[in-house]
């Protein structure tokens, strides 16, 4: 197991070497002077060029750039963003909370409909219910999702309101610190009456958006892997022992069924992260997602490049722990290779 | 005179049941069945004549600007004939925007397709059969290009390139090349060690026609598949782009475009917004459709499921 552990985690280290090259170039080819790109001011004068060229390390030899960077980011110096002149990785870890409780509960929200779902209709396959959840589920992965909030935004929020328009927390009515960055766990240590309600009334739509379309692809795939499974041998030997049909799904089926679809859950971060981006620019949701997209309209490039670097290896650590303990639960994979 | 009739249509109806339908034929019967597909199919084709005849039925250009017709309702909320599904904030006819958006969205659909497919075949059949360095540094840039997350990595590269509709094809047929290289690679591995390929290498068939036409053919059916279901992403994917305002730039009529345009107007003038996601999802829900009655269809293993 720990030989599989560390075989995985040396697979990690070519990927993230390519990662860092590619944010390292990725500055680079943007159209424009360097030191302009990464100072962020126009037209400056030759001495101050010649001082930011020195400082930057522009003038050193390209490779000796690159090690420079690696070595930096290996001491986790993401660089220094333009517009805020924070550390990008403390701003990172000050936004990461906010795109880690959305991304929570829109998982939450996805397994704990598509799971039961896609079973209920492996079961009854071919069935009205069968039909009708496939129809939504294909509605659901098809969603444009930044269209999908802002309907939700129109009826739930604008005509019924009932949720919140956008953000986290009501800064009218409430005001907090927020130590751990988690809305909901410094809500319930403020010891303000109503918090925990207000901050989860805020978090519920983004989190069904996002949900949408890791919900469409969890039924599915539960349904087929359920399928699956419900031809095999020892589901029906169970059947034949007499055991009771829903011990026979809820135990026997649906716990090997459920092997690939943690697999997906896992898997699809990276996909989650993506459609974060859009989420929280529908909701002004203070995370990542929001603050990639403002870095980028304000030519904030080092900001970018740390952010691209950060989000890609939460990603790339997140898939080697699911390959990881996948590796764990099923021991063909760990051998297999 | 009935018993006539019984004889001589027998042997016409035997001969029918005995004679071997065409791959294409088998193929065409078990998608017509399929009653999704069959939807899926008719909608996709819809939007493709409607994209490809967009010059003629579009009432009006998407572009010319009706300053005495601003946010017009459509005719279903009071409006006129005139603009059937009203006009957007500009002043611009809202039908004719969604058709020649249906032609952008589609071209965009289409060329990432058309571009990832043909790069990842390639790549996928080098990692597969060129040896172990090749296979090492593209399956290590292919899991690079996975780890970061579409949209992310889509929005690096606008960044560098800029915003526009050609970027926007760049940056989603990146995003989109590995799913082709990792299926090419990981089918055409599997026929490898099938007997029909050391056959054929016996008999001396050169490397590249060993890939192209050998080897190929019999990794197509998830290929086809998955090109499908790449269009609808990369509908999706390029829309969102244009919803954020790092696609195509205006007044190029793109779907997503269109929608962010007129995010001010949600309150009072709800359908400027709904109808361009509206008809978004209608297309990648057709596309959808017809890609799961392509591998229906395709893989009989499916079919009967």
């Amino acid at each position: 197991m720990l030989i599989y552990f560390f075989r995985r985690l040396a697979l990690t280290i070519p990927t993230f070497v390519a990662l860092m090259f590619v944010t390292f170039a990725a500055i680079r080819l943007v159209p424009g002077d360097p030191v302009e790109v990464r100072v962020g001011e126009h037209g400056i004068s030759p001495e101050r060029l010649a001082f930011f060229r020195h400082q930057l390390g522009l003038d050193q030899p390209l490779w000796k750039q690159f090690l420079d960077y690696c070595w930096q980011i290996l001491h986790g110096d993401f660089g220094v963003s333009l517009s805020t002149q924070a550390k990008v990785l403390t701003e990172f870890f000050t936004l990461f909370p906010a795109t880690i409780e959305l991304t929570f509960f829109a998982m939450m929200f996805a397994v704990l409909i598509g799971v039961p779902a896609g079973a209920a209709a492996a079961v009854n396959r071919g069935g009205i219910f069968d039909q009708v959840l496939m129809s939504i589920s294909l509605f659901g992965y098809s969603m444009p999702i930044f269209w999908w909030g802002l309907m939700l935004i129109m009826f739930v929020s604008v005509q019924l309101g009932w949720t919140p328009v956008s953000g986290r927390v009501d800064l009218i009515n409430y005001y907090y610190d927020t130590p751990t960055g988690f809305m909901l766990i410094d809500a319930a240590l403020s010891d303000q009456p109503g918090a925990v309600w207000d901050a989860l009334h805020h978090l519920i739509l983004p989190a069904i958006v996002l949900g949408t379309v890791p919900l469409g692809v969890i039924a599915r795939m539960t349904r087929s892997s359920m399928l699956e499974v419900l031809s095999e041998d020892y589901v029906r030997t169970a059947r034949a022992k007499g055991l009771s049909p829903f011990r026979v799904i809820g135990l026997h089926a649906l716990r090997n069924a459920l092997l690939p679809v943690v697999t997906v859950i896992g898997l699809s971060v990276s996909s989650l992260l993506a459609g974060a981006v859009l989420t929280e620019t529908i909701f002004s949701w203070p995370g990542i997602g929001h603050w990639l997209i403002d870095s980028i309209n304000r030519r904030d490039y080092p900001a970018l490049q740390g952010g691209v670097m950060l989000v890609s290896t939460v990603v790339i650590l997140v898939n080697l722990f699911v390959d990881v303990f996948y590796g764990a639960i099923n021991p063909r994979i760990r051998h297999g290779r | 005179m009935g018993a006539d009739v019984t004889i001589a249509v027998t042997p016409d109806e035997s001969r029918r049941v005995l004679a071997e339908p065409s791959p294409l034929a088998a193929f065409w019967s078990a998608f017509r069945e399929n009653r999704g597909a069959m939807i899926g199919l008719t909608i996709v084709t819809i939007v493709v004549l409607a994209a490809v005849f967009a010059d003629f039925l579009a009432p009006h250009s998407p572009i010319e600007q009706f300053r005495d017709a601003v946010r017009a309702k459509p005719v279903w909320d009071g409006g006129t004939w005139r603009f059937p599904f009203g006009t957007d904030g500009e002043g611009r006819d809202m039908l004719s925007i969604l058709i020649y958006g249906g032609r952008v969205s589609l071209f965009i659909g289409v060329s990432v397709m058309s571009v990832s497919f043909v790069v990842g075949v390639m790549l996928g059949l080098v990692a597969a059969m060129a040896g172990t360095i090749a296979d090492v540094a593209i399956t290590r840039v292919m899991d690079l290009i996975m780890a970061v997350p579409s949209l992310v990595l889509a929005i690096l590269v606008v960044a560098i390139l800029g915003p526009s509709l050609t970027n926007t094809i760049v940056a989603v047929t990146i995003v989109y090349t590995p799913r082709y290289v990792r299926l090419v690679r990981a089918s055409a591995l599997g026929e490898l060690s099938k007997d029909y390929v050391t056959a054929a290498r016996t008999a001396g068939v050169g490397p590249l026609r060993l890939a192209l036409s050998t080897i190929l053919p019999n990794c197509l059916a998830p290929l086809i598949v998955q090109a499908a279901l790449g269009v609808s992403d990369a509908i999706l994917e390029a829309a969102g782009l244009g919803f954020l305002g790092l696609g195509a730039q205006p007044p190029t009529p793109e779907w997503g475009a269109a929608l962010a345009d007129s995010r001010e107007f949600i309150r009072s003038d709800p359908w400027i917004v709904a109808l361009p996601g509206l008809a978004i999802l209608i297309t990648v829900v057709a596309i959808n459709l017809t890609g799961d009655g392509l591998r229906d269809a395709l893989d009989p293993k499916m079919r009967r499921s």
